[in-house]
């Protein structure tokens, strides 16, 4: 009795806001460019080389993943995209080729397909890739000898490892005074030794906020993290400033700010709870400082990120009461 | 509807204002056939009174079933000349009685003889299946004692205006509802909620009677009436509990605006006004019988269904879309929304990146993104247990911001579905 004409049913609601992965992961692309851009211009062809090989080579481990595993493919997400890209962003423009593509497959099929791809992983996967690179070949991530063949025309020494030297040789160095032979500015403006994509601080503070602008990435996670860092770092100034360095020192230096808009802001190994997302911004910052101060590593972003996305799910329990809940 | 350029903010969606009341309604002519749906699946081993062939009139009450209490009114007058089965939501199935309408139409007077003295008895035994279908469940129970009733001049959907068209054109004969209604349930408090818009036009709802107005916000979802419960009237609703457990009933202005016509004329009011959204949004006010199937109205509303369109039954948010253009109005259709096939949203079977927006959006606090990974797993008791399951108002907000575009309403209705089949289950075992 009814006329055969096939209808679309499905359940409500009918309406969806247009948002999709895609859309998010290729703005943060976006937003990397900038920061990019001016690794290449500072390093040359080497950086487009490694750049370009992590973000094809993680997308490759993606797509070889979904297959061994036959799930979806899942590349056109640029999700892997995303993770070959920081990873690339956070490599010396030196790093051989062999390094990068153990990187992205320790990043993509270890931190992140092995638990079930999107949205399981609880670790940051690029951290995941860096951090295995640095223990197993740490000598290729060490800035100031695979940098040595470059001429920049200023200081081409890893901010970091200067001054983590000098903070164990008292004797010898102040720290202050080690500090202030780099200039804020020269740093801001990426003068200075470090990852391709990490030592433009200006792009990436330029690329986070226009993330933050269009919501797609959590401010309260950013901003807490450099109040973290901030806080941190002022207090161990105080304490003793011929031993530590001051806090713009550290928000501009290594990994700080790529950390900031597009490290602890990835979405799975992080809280959404508002109150979360500030304790957990603010104990990345503060752990990454302690680390750097006190720790053996030159960076603390590595450990930092992972301790807190351990802490992530326990962290994320804190939330408002549902309405309505009994109890 | 598309999410903004600047998305740090919340996502605002905003109840339509009325366009509705400017234009005089479309009256669709009486159909050649109408169709009543009744409760459960269909079988023809139960006692089933109606018959095939049997007359019936405009009005009159029809029971299917020997054994049950369910009754629906015809909305016409002709003759049964259908009895089958139809498929609805989750695979449940209900019976659908068809009737032939004749030339001339003829009344039922039963409801006549009797309404002279208005009574919660009567108003039960006749006007449930009325324009608008009030529903007087909540007095027959002891357990609640209901002191206030709502009378809704807003639309709990998007797009959707019927109930503010029906106040804002019929505030006469609301009010009298009103007065029945207060009379018969011996409620204390009657309290009528409009949208700011409205409260000119039909502020002066209840009147004499004393009726206490209260404004509704224009943010979506702010007419849902657990949303109502905890910001007009302050009292929060337990999770699975309802505004009924709180003393509090709920009606439609067009449920009271029957209460009221019924009373007043004897004939029990069987023709319904819904709002059509057409595929371009826009919308027009429709008056057409219960049963009327939806294809008649958009013939005469010059909206053309093609392959792989979207029918929905309720406004975009919270309707259900239907299979079939011969799907009937029926008491409480307030809204028909046609979606083109290339406005029609569909949902991926991506897993939850924890992005979090959600979360943000949801107006009850609940962690959707947990939530959905034990729906998604069937672990509902544990959603229910720990995630909060329960406190959901199913508003679709979730699902609408949703970047996986996930099904999360979905899971959720059919989680709470499930859950409710349980102690049903449990029974029978
Ligand atoms: S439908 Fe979604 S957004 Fe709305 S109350 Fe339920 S969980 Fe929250
Ligand atoms: S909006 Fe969707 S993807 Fe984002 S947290 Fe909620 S369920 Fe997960």
């Amino acid at each position: 009795m009814f006329v055969d004409k096939k209808l679309i049913v499905s359940h409500a609601p009918f309406w969806h806001n247009g948002s999709c992965i895609g859309e998010r992961n290729y703005h943060i692309m976006l937003a990397a460019l900038p920061a990019i851009i001016f690794g290449i211009m500072q390093y040359g062809s080497a950086a487009i080389g490694v750049i370009s090989l992590a973000i094809s080579s993680a997308m490759l481990w993606e797509l070889a993943f979904n297959r061994a595993a036959k799930r979806p493919d899942s590349i056109g997400d640029g999700s892997a995209a995303v993770v070959g890209m920081v990873l690339g962003m956070m490599l010396p423009a030196t790093a051989p080729w062999w390094l990068v593509i153990v990187g992205t497959f320790v990043a993509i099929v270890i931190g992140k397909q092995v638990y079930g791809g999107i949205g399981a992983n609880p670790f940051n996967p690029a951290i995941v890739g860096l951090a295995i690179l640095s223990l197993s070949w740490g000598k290729f991530m060490d800035f100031d000898a695979a940098l040595v063949n470059y001429d920049f025309g200023f200081t081409a020494v890893y901010p970091l490892q200067l001054v983590k030297h000098a903070s164990k040789n008292p004797e010898i160095f102040n720290v202050a005074d080690v500090v202030n032979s780099f200039k804020i500015m020269d740093l801001l403006m990426g003068k200075q030794v470090g990852g391709i994509g990490a030592v433009f601080g200006l792009g990436i503070i330029v690329g986070g906020i226009y993330l933050i602008i269009r919501g797609f990435i959590r401010w309260e996670i950013s901003l807490s993290f450099i109040v973290g860092v901030i806080l941190t770092a002022l207090l161990f100034q105080a304490s003793d400033p011929t031993r530590y360095a001051c806090p713009m020192f550290h928000l501009l230096t290594g990994y700080t700010l790529l950390a900031a808009f597009f490290i602890a802001t990835e979405d799975s190994s992080s809280p959404v709870n508002f109150i979360p997302m500030l304790l957990y911004g603010a104990g990345m910052g503060m752990m990454t400082v302690l680390i750097r101060n006190i720790g053996a590593y030159a960076d603390g972003i590595i450990y930092a990120v992972l301790i807190m996305n351990v802490a992530n799910p326990l962290l994320d329990k804190i939330r408002p009461k549902a309405i309505g809940k009994a109890v | 509807m598309k999410k903004s350029f600047i998305g740090l903010t919340k996502p605002v969606l905003e109840y339509q204002s009325l366009t509705g009341l400017m234009t005089k309604p479309e009256k669709i002519a009486i159909p050649k056939k109408a169709s009543l749906f009744f409760k459960g699946a269909y079988s023809q081993k139960d006692a089933v009174l109606l018959k095939i062939g049997e007359k019936v009139k405009t009005g009159q009450k029809l029971c299917l079933y020997k054994n049950s209490d369910e009754y629906a009114v015809s909305p016409v007058t002709g003759t049964v000349s259908l009895i089958s089965s139809y498929l609805g939501n989750f695979g449940q199935s209900c019976a659908m009685v068809t009737i032939d309408t004749a030339d001339t139409e003829e009344f039922d007077e039963s409801f006549k003889a009797v309404c002279a003295a208005p009574s919660l008895d009567t108003a039960r035994n006749f006007l449930t299946g009325a324009a608008g279908s009030p529903c007087f469940g909540c007095f027959s129970d002891p357990e609640k004692k209901i002191k206030t009733i709502v009378v809704c001049g807003t639309d709990s959907d998007i797009l959707v205006e019927t109930n503010g068209y029906i106040a804002a054109s019929k505030s006469d004969i609301i009010t009298k509802g009103v007065s029945i209604l207060k009379k018969i349930t011996h409620a204390s408090t009657v309290i009528v909620a409009l949208p700011k818009a409205l409260v000119k036009d039909a502020g002066a709802i209840g009147g004499a009677s004393g009726a206490e107005l209260r404004e509704i916000g224009s943010e979506y979802p702010s007419a849902l009436p657990l949303v109502m419960m905890k910001n007009v009237m302050g009292q929060p609703v337990p999770a699975g509990k309802g505004p009924g457990d709180m003393g509090v009933c709920f009606f439609s202005a067009e449920a009271v605006a029957s209460i009221g016509a019924a009373f007043t004329d004897g004939r029990i009011p069987v023709t319904k006004t819904l709002t059509l959204i057409r595929k371009d949004l826009s919308r027009v006010m429709v008056e057409a019988r219960i049963g009327t199937p939806i294809a008649d109205i958009f013939t005469a509303c010059g909206v053309t269904v093609s392959e792989k369109d979207r029918i929905i039954i309720g406004g975009p948010m919270t309707g259900v879309s239907v299979y079939t253009e011969e799907h009937p109005v029926t008491p409480d259709t307030d809204a028909i929304m046609v979606q083109g096939s290339e406005d029609v949203s569909l949902v991926s079977d991506y897993p939850c990146i924890n992005c979090g927006e959600c979360v943000r959006i949801c107006p009850m606090n609940i962690p959707v993104n947990m939530l959905v990974r034990f729906l998604e797993a069937g672990q509902y008791e544990e959603a229910a247990d720990m995630y909060d399951l329960h406190c959901c108002i199913e508003c679709g907000l979730c699902s609408f911001v949703c970047v996986s575009k996930m099904p999360i309403f979905q899971y959720i209705r059919l989680a709470k579905y499930e859950l409710s089949r349980i102690p049903a289950a449990a029974e029978e075992a």
